[in-house]
């Protein structure tokens, strides 16, 4: 059942895993004769031609939203196609201060319950695993167990008394309620990333440490934390993204429009506008969509490696 | 090594210590609860302590205002009489088991191709895993709200073949269905598990089948399935999971409302207007429960349906 997946697809077969069989599979040119890899050849050609049709398929529509969001208004409606005759920036400009304030007072809001969040993860969850991959504790098979229970619990189950607790300490409208719950380790997906990658770290290390006089404090600080910074890395970017992206939690706890993030922000712009304004709300979208962009693109190795290893969404 | 798997290593292991644990007798119990500390007060505040709370309330008429009303299983006895609730539940329904396997088929599909060393594979996977990330956003509900609206995309390219298209959002007949394909649109996280696994196939299987005149087909039958059916099934069980809870893009795409004629009005969608529109806090309670049990439900079907086609390969 041990399902290995730490070979991965992203990581190359240079880099990381270098003592383990990663790829069976020979070197592509190696064998067949000359018919054989000719017929190869337009395997290949038509793979490439399945590939690049659905490739197109898949971002066209967010092609034309980019496109579009720099089209006059009226275009919107009468234009599937991809060229520009000219840069109509006034989408930016109208969608920007569309709403009560500014759309940079929401984009600040959200990166502020975003850092918070990443801050949280971090540090409540690498301690949680540390203890989880090194400790030996009483009820530690029971606790563990329960940890990996809550990563599946839907969290409709909670929303309900969640909303009364943090309306009855009267954080309703603050970030509290989308911050606290990550400095308490309760997104247990990252614990278990952690633990799963602590677990990799030799133990000769902790051992030498612990020769040396040092305490768990110690051994986590400066043996374990430096050496899971990729595990770090991951938590910090899907974080980001789900945090960023985060609708649900927002609507329930964020009514005033000073504190609206990104997502409420938009959902208001939907609803206030009549049917005709797509283009700045088109633009707006495209600004929201843009820090998740840039993170995908800078940081797409350890997106892959951490759905990889671990398999989610 | 999946979260499924391990729980499952868990159970079946009770009682036998590793022997790494045994060597390591010396317990660190103070330090284990130091580190643990946030987690644990997380768990029981956070996630146990409202569960329970959330099990109590089902059980009560409670608005906020007045204090909960102990009224035994009227929730429950309401929720056998509601109309609009048995829609909801029809609505997810199809879409989890409609919108989960397509999008898992598309994902295997795309994984095959890509896999056998094809030059481009890291941008191709690129491309295709991207819009996972976007998926959840608001912003590409209101792109889908446009795209599949009456004078949208979808039927400004249907002009161009002199097709008039419907509304499809605007059309109860077809506004799940433009949900479901949002869904399927997101296959990328789900294929780079895939691909993953695929890797892990060892490719002696492959030789030794040729050898003895396998088809290409009959590889895929009797080599790839068998030996990618752990991943199927850990994504089939994570997207099941996660399906029953989607809410963002019914709720965008619907205006909130889960129309037209409540075509869109998923199960999470009539629990936050019972909840939160019109604060039947215990009602909504007594629909969270359910949900939960109903995945729980599916859950355990799976698990015991994998017995039958779930190949573990140690």
């Amino acid at each position: 059942m041990t399902t290995n997946l730490e070979t991965l697809p992203a990581s190359d077969k240079k880099s990381g895993n270098a003592g383990k069989p990663t790829n069976h599979r020979k070197p592509r040119e190696s064998r067949g004769t000359l018919a054989f890899s000719r017929a190869q050849r337009g395997k290949s050609l038509m793979k490439h031609g399945i590939l690049i049709l659905a490739g197109g398929l898949m971002i066209y529509p967010l092609l034309w939203m980019v496109v579009s969001s720099l089209r006059p208004n009226e275009m919107i409606f009468r234009e599937p196609g991809l060229w520009l005759n000219s840069l109509e920036m006034s989408n930016y400009t109208d969608g920007w201060s569309a709403l009560t304030h500014p759309f940079g007072h929401y984009m600040i809001n959200s990166a502020i319950v975003v850092i918070g969040s990443i801050l949280g993860n971090l540090i409540s969850c690498s301690m949680a695993a540390y203890a989880f991959a090194r400790l030996q504790f009483t009820g530690k098979k029971l606790f563990f167990g329960i940890m990996l229970l809550t990563i599946m619990l839907p969290f409709h189950v909670v929303i309900v008394p969640q909303y009364i607790l943090f309306s009855q300490i009267g954080w309703v409208n603050t970030f509290w309620p989308l911050l606290v719950p990550k400095l308490l380790a309760t997104d247990a997906f990252f614990v278990f990333l952690m633990v799963q990658f602590i677990r990799g770290i030799p133990r000769e290390l902790d051992e030498a440490a612990r020769i040396d006089g040092a305490g768990h404090p110690r051994i986590f600080l400066r043996v374990i934390l430096p050496l899971m910074v990729p595990a770090l890395a991951t938590t910090t970017i899907f974080t980001f993204i789900w945090t960023w992206n985060d609708f649900f939690g927002a609507l329930i706890y964020l009514t005033d429009p000073d504190m609206f993030t990104v997502p409420v922000a938009l959902r208001a712009f939907v609803d206030s506008q009549s049917a005709t304004s797509w283009g700045s709300l088109f633009a707006m979208s495209i600004v929201s969509l843009l820090p998740v962009f840039l993170v995908f693109l800078f940081g797409q190795r350890f997106l892959i490696k951490g759905i990889a290893t671990t398999g989610i969404k | 090594m999946s979260a499924i798997s391990e729980l499952s290593t868990l159970s079946r292991r009770k009682g036998k210590a590793t022997a790494e644990e045994k060597k390591a007798n010396g317990r660190d119990n103070k330090a284990a609860y130091i580190f643990l500390l946030p987690w644990l007060v997380g768990l029981v505040a956070i996630t146990i302590g409202p569960m329970l709370m959330s099990l109590y309330l089902s059980f009560t008429d409670y608005n906020l205002l007045q204090p909960p009303e102990w009224t035994g299983l009227d929730n429950f006895t309401r929720m056998l009489t509601d109309a609009r609730l048995h829609n909801s539940l029809g609505v997810t329904f199809t879409y989890v088991f409609i919108g989960v396997p397509l999008q898992l088929a598309v994902a295997l599909l795309i994984a095959l191709v890509l896999d056998k060393g094809l030059r481009g594979l890291p941008f191709y996977r690129s491309v295709f895993y991207l819009p996972s990330l976007l998926g959840g956003s608001v912003a590409v509900a209101i792109l889908w709200k446009q795209i599949f609206g009456t004078t949208g995309l979808v039927n400004q390219v249907l002009a161009m073949f002199g097709i008039q298209g419907p509304g499809w959002i605007s059309d109860p007949s077809t506004a799940l269905g433009s949900i479901i394909l949002l869904h399927v649109w997101t296959f990328g996280a789900p294929m780079i598990i895939f691909l993953a696994g695929l890797r892990q196939i060892p490719h002696m299987y492959y030789e030794a089948a040729r050898v003895d005149g396998a088809t290409t087909l009959q590889q895929f039958w009797r080599i790839t399935m068998p030996m990618l059916s752990p991943i199927i099934f850990f994504n089939l069980v994570l997207q099941i999971i996660g399906s029953f809870q989607s809410f963002t893009q019914a709720f965008i795409v619907s205006g909130g409302n889960g129309g037209p004629s409540d075509s869109t009005m998923f199960f999470t969608l009539y629990l936050y207007q019972k909840g939160f529109g019109q604060f039947d806090m215990g009602y909504a309670s007594a629909m969270a429960w359910f949900l939960l049990v109903i995945i729980g439900v599916f859950t355990a079907i799976n698990f015991i349906a994998s017995k039958y086609w779930v190949f573990y390969d140690d």
